[in-house]
């Protein structure tokens, strides 16, 4: 068991740095009030283990209250749940906040906190977790809060919580190679009697050898390798050539020519090779498919979004699906929920916060019958809403149906199937003037045999399994270097950008960096006064304040009261301090509203406001003048000139930036790019941004938290992670490289191979020889060179995880 | 050398039992999750009156 030393400035559940002193229970220290009580909660258990195995393992309380009614709802209910019946139900829910063993221990252990709790089991990597609970003792609501208590907060999302089809996906290609590992490791053991040349004694059992064969390589060609020969169809159904194609005739031309030979007793086949090369195809399918499950790229509205909403009708509140939602509804809003649908306002003061959807960084004051966006946040009191529109026919949700998105795939094509044509090609051409020769020289046989043979043996499964290793390869480099990618083509893709379009608030300004400024005086007895009140509030402008009067001694807060989205206020030292929104400051003159402000007052007197205003992420600058060097740079903002200044010093082109953009906007000049012939990579990170992420032909979403709600993307770049961009394009050109210099090496085995296959000559044991050889050198070459060249662009070290913020 | 034609057979059986019982453990959801059993084995049992540390 590891012992917990106490240190001063550290919350014993979280871990946060402690600003403030006062919360100390059994000699340990908390940062807030709500992990003291998580702490207590656990220690009246007898769970403390918890803290055992990592130190602070705990999450940082957030005091915002949540609204569940809605999982009481029946008809919510059925669709969020696995299983069900009269005794037990079976829900899996995925939780970001797991990231450690503690995490794993204590909520297998929820049975010790709640009896009615069965079972719970979590798959980590997927950061969910499966819970059997005895549903008449124990709501869904109940559970859900009960795990929200202890900091381990549900996503709750109709959309992506479970995917279980990506599941069976993989177990089906699982299978397929296992039967293909099976047929491919009994065809070599009855071949090798062939290999090493049978006495005149053995030949009896040759032909059974034959057949045996002949029946492994059955299931082989058409269970196993199907899904070449559907993939090829479909290609050649839309008139191309992928490199699915050359292989699937080469499957056939193998498998026809084995069992001709068996069948006639003419020779012994070319069974091993085909199943070797089946086996080795699938290896590299599953290579190429690992993909990574706790990140979701596919999102859309629909996880941003609520599950339900509470619907007023006939004075009483009922909560209800989004989807169900229907014009002229009235739905109510409280603080820190989210507008699903475009609506007019009709009672309440609206403060909306629509950064996440326009990109304008200070929350928005809407009078009563204005129109608020779907897709706003609201700040403040509970307003009341009609509905105008359905959820799916918003504004904002009109983006992501889009019709061009479903015609046109904007993605580039990638370098196998553009080589899979030619490779076809050369293919063709050797094997018909080699046949064309032989029947010249009237040798037919000869003919047929030297035609299958080169069919044969210029197989590109070098190509098929260099491009998948070298990415994945490439893939896992970024991952451990917090730039998580969704597909291997997306590297391909990465290699070819020539032109990068960037969204500012939130992708070249960070969130969590946040730059505090006094206007007016305070003198440090004043500056003790306004911690100690702030202190009190776990409200994130707060801490920041508190970090950054940096004081020590606080006094005796009395009468503290917060109003959520508005303010706090309370008596400290016989003095009435309110800190808050200028409406809330009541004597706050309303100054003009250019950055979030925080408003102070002290005895009804005006002291100033705490002005916040967003940094620039570190090391932008080096970054742009080493991107400026291979791309073009573009910025899109959603937000006023007011910035304009500061930034033309990063993009030093002005028609190259451009402000108060729409969403539709940003798309557009996506649009007006590509039909220019650039290769546009974008950057942002909000939905306003989503349009643009999937027109673009690489979509990055930046974030802070990976586990936060990020719009549908090809990739996503964790924000500290954001200044090795160049260097991540630099690694996806040398990994492109290393597949060029890959088909070199397998095209010269292809030579030696064709050689022998010319003449008429290849034997199956050549053949047998020739192809793993190849196939191991390349992922041989493959993978080191990908190690040898994220070590040139400085990838190499992953980067230390730290999941905890 | 008739014996081979039964070795051979038993050989082909045992195989094809072993890909059978790889079979079940994948529908049994053996391979689902290979990250979180090596960590859930290292947790210690249960101790009914553990001392707070």
């Amino acid at each position: 068991m590891a012992t917990y030393t106490l240190t001063d400035n550290q919350c014993y559940h979280c871990g946060t740095a402690i600003t403030s002193t006062g919360y100390i229970l059994d000699e340990k220290n908390f940062c807030c009030i709500g992990c003291q009580s998580v702490y207590q909660v656990l220690n009246s258990n007898n769970l403390c283990s918890y803290y055992s195995y990592n130190d602070s393992p705990g999450q940082t309380q957030h005091s915002e209250s949540k609204h569940f009614e809605y999982l009481d709802e029946s008809g919510i209910i059925t669709r969020l749940i696995d299983y069900s019946d009269e005794n037990i139900t079976t829900v899996t829910f995925y939780i970001p906040a797991i990231h450690c063993s503690s995490c794993i221990w204590l909520l297998e252990h929820l049975h010790k906190l709640n009896a009615a709790v069965v079972n719970s089991r979590i798959d980590f990597l997927k950061k969910q977790v499966s819970i059997t609970f005895k549903q008449q003792q124990f709501s869904l609501r109940k559970l859900v809060e009960l795990l929200v208590s202890l900091g381990y907060e549900p996503l709750i999302s109709l959309q992506d919580v479970v995917k279980d089809k990506q599941n069976t996906d993989n177990r089906d290609l699982i299978k397929k190679i296992a039967v293909a590992g099976f047929c491919m490791g009994n065809v070599m053991l009855l071949s090798f009697p062939e290999y090493f040349g049978l006495s005149s004694f053995d030949q009896q059992f040759k032909s059974l050898f034959g057949w045996l064969n002949l029946a492994f390589a059955i299931p082989v060609t058409f269970y196993c390798g199907r899904i070449f020969f559907s993939s090829a169809w479909a290609g050649l159904k839309h008139k191309i050539i992928n490199l699915d194609a050359p292989l699937a005739l080469i499957i056939a031309v193998l498998f026809l020519r084995s069992a001709f030979e068996i069948i006639s007793s003419t020779g012994p086949g070319f069974t091993d090779t085909l199943t070797g090369l089946i086996f080795l195809l699938l290896m590299g399918r599953w290579v190429k498919q690992r993909t990574y499950h706790h990140l979701s790229f596919d999102r859309d509205y629909r996880s941003y979004f609520p599950v339900a909403v509470t619907v007023l009708k006939k004075e009483m509140e009922k909560p209800v699906a989004i989807e169900e939602l229907s014009i002229g509804d009235r739905i109510l809003i409280r603080n820190n929920e989210i507008i699903p649908a475009d609506a007019i306002l009709m009672r309440g003061e609206a403060y909306v916060d629509f950064s996440f959807v326009t990109g304008e960084s200070a929350p928005l004051r809407k009078v009563l019958g204005e129109m608020l966006y779907a897709g706003g946040r609201q700040i403040g009191e509970a307003i009341e809403l009609e509905v105008i529109k359905p959820v799916s026919q918003s504004y904002l949700t009109g983006l992501w149906n889009n019709e061009t998105f479903k015609i046109t795939d904007n993605k580039l094509q990638n370098f196998n199937d553009m080589i899979a044509k030619y490779f076809s090609l050369a293919t063709f051409i050797i094997a018909f003037s080699a046949a064309g020769f032989w029947i010249y020289s009237s040798d037919s046989s000869k003919a047929w045999s030297s035609f299958t043979a080169v069919l044969i043996v210029a197989c590109p499964c070098v190509l098929a399994l260099s491009t998948p290793f070298t990415l994945s390869a490439v893939l896992s480099i970024f991952d451990k270097n917090r730039f998580y990618l969704k597909n291997t083509d997306v590297v391909e893709q990465l290699a070819k950008i020539d032109t990068i379009v960037f969204d500012k608030t939130g992708t070249i300004t960070s969130a969590d960096l946040i730059h505090l400024s006094f206007s007016g005086d305070l003198s440090a007895e004043e500056k003790i006064l306004v911690a100690s009140l702030a202190r009190n509030s776990s409200h994130p402008l707060s801490r920041e304040i508190v970090k950054w009067l940096d004081v020590n001694t606080f006094r005796e807060v009395m009468n503290f009261t917060e109003i959520a989205g508005k303010g706090i206020c309370g008596t400290v030292n016989g003095r009435q301090l309110k800190l808050g929104k200028s409406t809330f400051v009541s004597s706050g003159k309303l100054s003009q509203i250019d950055s979030a402000q925080v408003q102070l007052d002290i005895n009804g007197i005006y002291k100033g406001c705490f002005k916040i205003k967003q940094q620039w992420r570190s090391g932008l600058n080096q970054l742009l003048q080493t991107l400026s060097q291979h791309a073009d740079l573009h910025l899109l903002s959603g937000d006023n000139e007011s910035e304009r200044e500061n930034l033309s010093h990063f993009f030093p082109v002005p028609e190259q930036m451009h402000f108060a953009q729409s969403p539709q906007n940003k798309l557009d000049y996506i649009k007006n790019l590509q039909s220019e012939g650039h290769k546009v990579m974008m950057l942002g990170d909000g939905l306003n941004d989503a349009g643009a992420l999937k027109q673009s032909n690489l979509g990055v979403a930046v974030t802070d938290n990976i586990n936060n709600f990020n719009p549908g993307c090809d990739a996503i770049l964790d924000g500290s992670s954001m200044m090795s961009l160049s260097r991540f394009m630099t690694q996806a050109t040398d990994a492109v490289k290393t597949i060029h210099m890959s088909l070199v090496i397998s095209a010269s085995y292809n030579l030696v191979g064709i050689y022998f296959a010319v003449q008429g000559i290849l034997s199956p044991l050549t053949a047998a020889v020739l192809m793993p050889l190849s196939t191991i050198t390349i992922i041989i070459f493959t993978s080191v060179s990908a190690r040898y060249f994220a070590g040139k662009n400085r990838l190499n070290s992953p980067v230390e995880q730290v999941f905890k913020v | 050398m008739g014996i081979l034609y039964f070795l051979i057979a038993v050989s082909i059986l045992i195989a094809l039992i072993f890909l059978a019982a790889f079979f079940w453990a994948m529908r049994n959801g053996q391979n689902d999750d290979l990250e979180t059993p090596a960590i859930r084995i290292l947790f210690e049992d249960d101790q009914p009156d553990n001392p707070k540390d």
